[in-house]
């Protein structure tokens, strides 16, 4: 392999890792304040493929970018209200199924309203204006997906520690029960998770897709798996780790394919679950939690 | 009710099934939806059995089903499929010479252990799907919930990725899939095999060890401090779940004919769920009717969701290819958000049972007038 198509591979590998580490950061928040993997955020950010199909058809993309992105949070809020604040109290089994229940729903409203042929998703000219730097040259949004991931991350995380309703969601985040005695809003905290994980998640599936070129019901799904074990890998709850885990991840998954097991691709990513569930279980960042009778 | 009266009851109703089924397999050319509805409801309902024996009676939140019943389907797939079709379904890559030569010593062989091969082959890919269950029960089952869960779904996906891979084309047929694999020879026997299979799981539930499971759902921590080795009952729990699971999937290649990786994704898995949480997340008998009811409605009663529709020369919007799946999943929500126990909740079905519902009505009256007298 030779120098320039190495740093192509590089190039690619990161991009994908900073469209992961958007959705796993999704994740990684709702799991820590509800302690819920959200099988639907894979959903989620399909939906916000298509929502990015329809609003191109009539909208400058300068505009058609934020109505995705509001139209996502509206999405993943009505979610939460629907599907997972009635379970609130209710054994842990019963909201995760009440996930992959609204997973479902949204793959099948997906292939009902759209069909299961993959639709092209729309291009953005300015994301795909070819850059050259000597041999190797790459699209803009190569150069703009880990920039802006890290950018989001840095705002995300100044904001979880410094505002107010940043502090709610750490107190939440340690102890459900005690923050809610402590007059902390639980439900505006909650909604605040969804609303913020759901936007990330609509600026990764425009970065996603910008680079894969088409959407089908079901192209959320592996992207949703891999970006929770991202958020595994780095430690669940951590908001960096997150990022690294998913920076992880897409450049493994670009090594494989660009060393020709991309059959493989998709299983090492479990394999390096497994792997690190064995011998780190909290994760890179994650904090120890110990279990009390 | 008398002991002899639920007896009698009892043999009735297993003759009428017979009987039934007897019916069916006189008819075959006439009833060819109720036949397939019902045999897919039989293999699902072993699957969901079992997938209830992890989840509803040992706590384990388990998500690797599809993976085992594609162990169980492509062992059982590759062992069936007869000598003279191997070229035709291996024409990309061709077969492995080891197992064209096992197949070929199996068609020498004598007629009672040829009669008797179907069966040994499920049988075969239920401990194959043990034992993989075996080897990764040993790291996953240290984890909790949703760590298992998503560890497990990561399981049947490398499994499904494995299955799918050009380094196995001789043996698995890659992408392309096995075809040609024959079927049940008779109607009445995926019934038995099912009807077998969850009896055996059943004297598993009220057995010591189904007791111990059920203590390991309630409360782990005081499982253990009462002498219960959670390694062990887990392991066996998971274990004996995925072999069911890997016979049920065998039976899936045998009724479908033909398989490819394609058919045992997370949406498999997904639907087994949803049968055990419509049938009540606790209840084997739960399960079984959910089998039965999910098959039948997805596969047949709710059809017409998927074709245009007109009453009255008003043409129905809405009705169109996909709108049945958007009907199915709004009902799983529902069940979900409102019926959390499902059919029948962690309740068995008996007789004294239907009794009670049908004596209660009356007995209702009864209190409420002795209420009034007080």
């Amino acid at each position: 392999m030779s120098f320039t198509t190495f740093i192509q591979h590089c190039l690619t590998g990161i991009s994908l890792g900073g469209a992961y580490a958007l959705i796993a950061v999704g994740y990684t928040m709702v799991y820590g304040i509800l302690r819920l993997i959200n099988f639907a955020h894979g959903d989620i950010f399909m939906m916000a493929g298509y929502f990015m199909i329809f609003a191109m058809v009539s909208l400058p993309w300068a505009v058609a970018i934020p109505v995705v992105i509001i139209a996502t949070v509206i999405l993943g809020v009505a979610i939460e209200r629907v599907a997972y604040k009635p379970l609130r109290t209710a054994p842990r089994m019963s909201i995760m199924i009440s996930a992959i229940g609204v997973s479902y729903l949204l793959q099948n409203l997906a292939t009902y309203l759209f069909t299961a042929l993959p639709k092209a998703y729309p291009t953005i000219p300015l994301l795909k204006k070819i850059f050259q730097i000597g041999d190797i040259s790459a699209s803009l949004v190569t150069f703009i997906t880990p920039v802006l991931t890290i950018a989001l991350v840095i705002g995300l995380v100044m904001m979880i520690n410094h505002t107010k309703i940043g502090m709610a969601m750490r107190a939440v985040s340690k102890d459900f029960e005690t923050s809610q005695l402590m007059g902390i809003k639980i439900n505006t905290v909650i909604s605040m998770t969804f609303i913020i994980g759901s936007a990330l998640a609509a600026v990764g599936s425009i970065l996603y897709f910008t680079d894969r070129m088409s959407v089908t019901p079901f192209s959320g799904t592996l992207p949703g798996l891999k970006c929770f074990v991202a958020a595994v890998l780095g430690g669940i709850g951590s908001i960096p780790g997150a990022v690294v885990g998913g920076f992880i991840i897409g450049i493994c998954e670009t090594a494989l394919v660009a060393l020709g097991y991309s059959t493989f691709s998709d299983a090492f990513t479990f394999v390096l679950l497994i792997i690190m569930l064995l011998f780190k279980p909290t994760g890179l960042f994650g904090e120890k939690i110990i279990d009390k009778v | 009710m008398k002991k002899s009266v639920k007896w009698i009851l009892n043999v009735v109703m297993i003759a009428l099934v017979v009987l039934l089924l007897i019916f069916l397999e006189n008819n075959k050319s006439d009833q060819g939806m109720l036949i397939s509805v019902l045999q897919k409801g039989a293999i699902l309902a072993i699957v969901a059995v079992a997938m209830n024996l992890l989840n509803g009676f040992t706590g384990l939140f388990s998500l690797g089903q599809a993976g085992f019943m594609a162990i169980g389907a492509y062992t059982t797939a590759i062992f069936l499929i007869p000598v003279a079709a191997v070229d035709g379904v291996y024409y990309m890559n061709g077969i492995n010479p080891g197992i064209k030569a096992f197949k070929e010593v199996i068609e020498t062989a004598p007629s009672w252990l040829q009669a008797c091969y179907p069966y040994l082959a499920l049988i075969v890919g239920g401990v194959f799907a043990a034992l993989f269950a075996a080897l990764i029960g040993i790291p996953v089952l240290r984890l909790k919930s949703d760590y298992l869960a998503i560890a497990t779904l990561g399981f049947s996906e490398i499994i499904r990725a494995l299955l799918s891979s050009p380094q196995f084309d001789t043996i698995t047929n890659g992408s392309y899939g096995l075809n040609k694999i024959p079927g049940f020879s008779n109607l009445l026997i995926p019934f038995i095999i099912a009807g077998v299979c969850i009896l055996l799981m059943i004297l598993l539930i009220h057995s010591t060890y189904g007791r111990a499971f059920k203590a390991i759902r309630e409360d782990e921590i005081a499982a253990e401090a009462m002498g219960i080795n959670l390694f062990k009952h887990k392991e066996m729990s998971f274990v004996i779940s995925s072999f069911f699971t890997g016979v049920a999937g065998g039976m899936l290649a045998m009724f479908m004919r033909s398989i490819e990786a394609k058919t045992f994704s997370i949406a498999l898995t997904y639907d087994i769920l949803l049968i055990i949480v419509i049938g009540g997340i606790g209840s084997v008998t739960g399960s079984v009717l959910g089998a039965f009811l999910v098959t039948a409605s997805k596969e047949w009663w709710l059809r017409f969701f998927d074709q245009p529709q007109t009453i009255f020369g008003w043409e129905v919007p809405l009705f169109r290819t996909g709108f049945r799946m958007v009907i199915f999943s709004i009902l799983l929500m529902v069940v979900v958000l409102f019926y959390r126990r499902g059919l029948m909740g962690t309740n068995e079905f008996s007789w004294d049972g239907i009794w009670n519902f049908i004596k209660k009505p009356f007995t209702k009256k009864k209190t409420a007038k002795g209420g009034a007298a007080q």
